[in-house]
């Protein structure tokens, strides 16, 4: 990006001065070199993003932000439905309510010693990964509207899962306002035999160690001591999201055309929240958000059992459970007044500060724990959310690592075979259905979530907390 | 970047986007470059020429304009391969009055031999272009989110 074309607010903070169509500026979090790295498309993306009827503030684009479909991916809008904000569908995109679970083990490193192979294998065993994987469990269709409708909650009622996972859970598990009669036929027959899946491409289960320590009050309330093992599971709302997102995608897209609305990318359609359009895309939206939730709630059941088999020891608790792709109504203060806006977060995570109502008492000290994925053989990054950040971000921050360089070229410059063997040598089992699933996602081809971290905490989007480095990894 | 397919039915390529795949098309008419863009499709996820062509699998979509029935015929693929667990690889498609009739032949994914990279969520409408060439071929493109 040609940072000319941006005003430098701070060290970590840059703005794009509302122009043209824009609404409100832009407002593009990261140092120089990750600013200097991102896309023009960002940049464009933004702005169209500022554009959008309603909307509140700035529109934001988190450090990880690269070029997504419409919004960028690590963007963040707020809506004001009374003002004629609307609500899209590419800005919550094709995996929604996609997100990262972490489980405190009770286990430590050295725990595990020696059975890391047996750990992997039950692990892969038990949770059904890759293109073409079925679940254990298939749904009727009154068991698949219950599901739509109580989300992590219904997964616990059928046996999966502990009843404190809950609280642990944005949202509680449950996501208010589903709507599974908004539900396409095609969306549920799409996920039918998908629950309790992982999926493919950077989704993931990994076993990981907690290496490094940032802040010791906030680890003492995460449960998080040097040493300890974490399951962390990365995983969205399987075929049922993707067919939301791809069926509403069309009808907004169509309706805006149909309506005489010129938008300078398709992928921007959206509709006003006070619309039909509008009111049936959030319904069918809300129930996506809790088949993903469900689905981490079996996930976690499976990975319990498996730890079970394995290490008998173990007790695995949830740390938390965060969604990267979502719009949710929210209450923040803008220029000092309250107000309840439709925030979508693509490819970022909510990030509540201190004192946030929605946290468990546990968390209200510190801070809501912000969950980052790496890639398989890098870290990944436990943070917290900051006082500050609802000024900066309402609350947002980054979510990942993002691509740095294309699957294709990534599958052209090394082999399956050769990244399981590299990353044993270096003590992390891989378990996988694809070998070229596996080179497609190697970890030279993600950027340096390091860096992306360190840009959200000095930006004050989000505070680190732990630093988190793969030992078993289920690959999708 | 672009990733020539060497199909024996014809070129197809897949262009890079971010953290997703391009799949694009060449056709002498609008009909083979969709073809051929779903056999692009199809090479995101495995090679298309390791795909025996066992069942026909009917396909029939409708659309305001040629570029939403791209759209919509990719997204048609994905659900099939999706519900019936299959990969195609060969396509015959008719269009006509933005009114697209087409017949996938393809088998059940078996994953040792497919080795699958990775699964497609949906056809979007980034870098969605279905055109004519000044040499009176087709091209028709998009990126496809995985």
């Amino acid at each position: 990006m040609d940072l000319g074309l941006l005003t430098r607010q701070s060290e970590l903070c840059w703005r794009i001065e509302a122009h043209g169509a824009m609404r409100v500026p832009g407002v593009l979090y990261g140092d120089e070199t990750l600013l200097e790295a991102m896309d023009h498309k960002v940049y464009e993306q933004v702005a169209n993003v500022a554009a959008l009827p309603g909307i509140v503030g700035a529109s934001y684009a988190m450090p990880d932000a690269h070029w997504g479909y419409g919004f960028p991916i690590g963007g963040v809008a707020a809506f004001d439905a009374a003002a004629g904000g609307v609500v899209s569908a590419g800005g919550v995109g094709f995996d929604i309510s996609c997100g990262v679970r972490s489980l405190n083990t009770g286990l430590t490193r050295a725990g595990l010693r020696g059975r890391e192979s047996a750990l992997a294998d039950a692990l892969y065993r038990a949770i059904p990964v890759g293109l073409g994987s079925t679940g254990g469990i298939r749904l009727d269709a009154v068991q698949m509207d219950a599901m739509l409708a109580g989300g992590a909650r219904w997964a616990l009622e059928q046996g999966y899962g502990e009843p404190a996972d809950l609280e642990r859970t944005e949202e509680h598990g449950c996501m208010a306002g589903a709507r599974p009669d908004r539900v396409s036929d095609h969306a549920k027959l799409r996920q039918r035999d998908e629950m309790g899946t992982l999926g493919s491409g950077n989704h993931y289960l990994e076993i990981q160690q907690v290496e490094e320590i940032f802040d010791d009050a906030a680890a003492r309330a995460f449960g998080l001591r040097p040493g300890d093992l974490l399951a962390t599971i990365h995983c969205g709302s399987r075929g049922m999201g993707h067919q939301i997102g791809t069926e509403f995608l069309r009808s907004m897209a169509v309706a805006a055309q149909e309506s005489g609305i010129r938008l300078p990318d398709r992928e921007l359609a959206c509709a006003p929240v006070r619309s039909d359009i509008g009111q049936a895309y959030l319904g069918a939206m809300r129930a996506g958000i809790n088949c993903a939730l469900a689905n981490r709630q079996i996930i976690t059941h499976l990975v319990r059992g498996a730890f079970a088999r394995v290490l008998p020891d173990a007790r695995l608790t949830m740390l938390y459970d965060v969604s990267h792709n979502t719009c949710k109504v929210e209450t923040h203060t803008v220029d000092g007044a309250r107000r309840e806006l439709y925030v979508h977060r693509k490819g970022a995570t909510r990030a509540f500060g201190p004192g946030h109502p929605d946290l468990p008492a546990a968390f209200r000290d510190v801070g809501q724990p912000v969950l980052i994925g790496g890639s398989m053989g890098t870290a990944s990054y436990v943070l917290a959310g900051s006082a500050e950040g609802e000024a900066l971000s309402f609350s947002s921050s980054c979510h990942g690592a993002g691509r740095a360089m294309s699957r294709h070229q990534a599958k052209r410059t090394w082999r399956g075979r050769e990244i399981v063997d590299e990353l044993a040598t270096r003590g992390i089992v891989i378990r996988s259905a694809s070998l070229r699933g596996v080179a497609e996602e190697a970890p030279g081809a993600y950027k340096d979530v390091g860096e992306v971290v360190d840009a959200a905490d000095a930006a004050g989007l989000s505070r680190k907390v732990a630093r988190v480095t793969p030992v078993v990894c289920i690959k999708g | 970047m672009a990733a020539p397919g060497n199909c024996n039915t014809g070129t197809w390529e897949h262009f890079p986007h971010g953290a997703d795949v391009g799949v694009r098309g060449y056709g002498e008419s609008v009909e083979e470059a969709f073809a051929r863009a779903a056999l692009a499709l199809t090479a995101v996820i495995t090679d298309p020429a390791g795909v025996e062509q066992r069942d026909r699998v009917p396909i029939r979509c409708e659309a305001p304009d040629t570029e939403l029935l791209l759209v919509d015929w990719l997204n048609a693929l994905v659900y099939e391969m999706a519900t019936r667990r299959m990969v195609f690889g060969r396509f015959d498609v008719r269009i006509r009055n933005g009114r697209l009739d087409a017949t996938a032949c393809g088998e059940r994914l078996d994953p040792g031999r497919h080795q699958p990279a990775v699964e497609v969520k949906g056809a979007t409408y980034t870098a969605l272009g279905v055109a004519r060439r000044p040499d009176g071929t087709w091209v028709a493109q998009c990126v496809v989110d995985v």
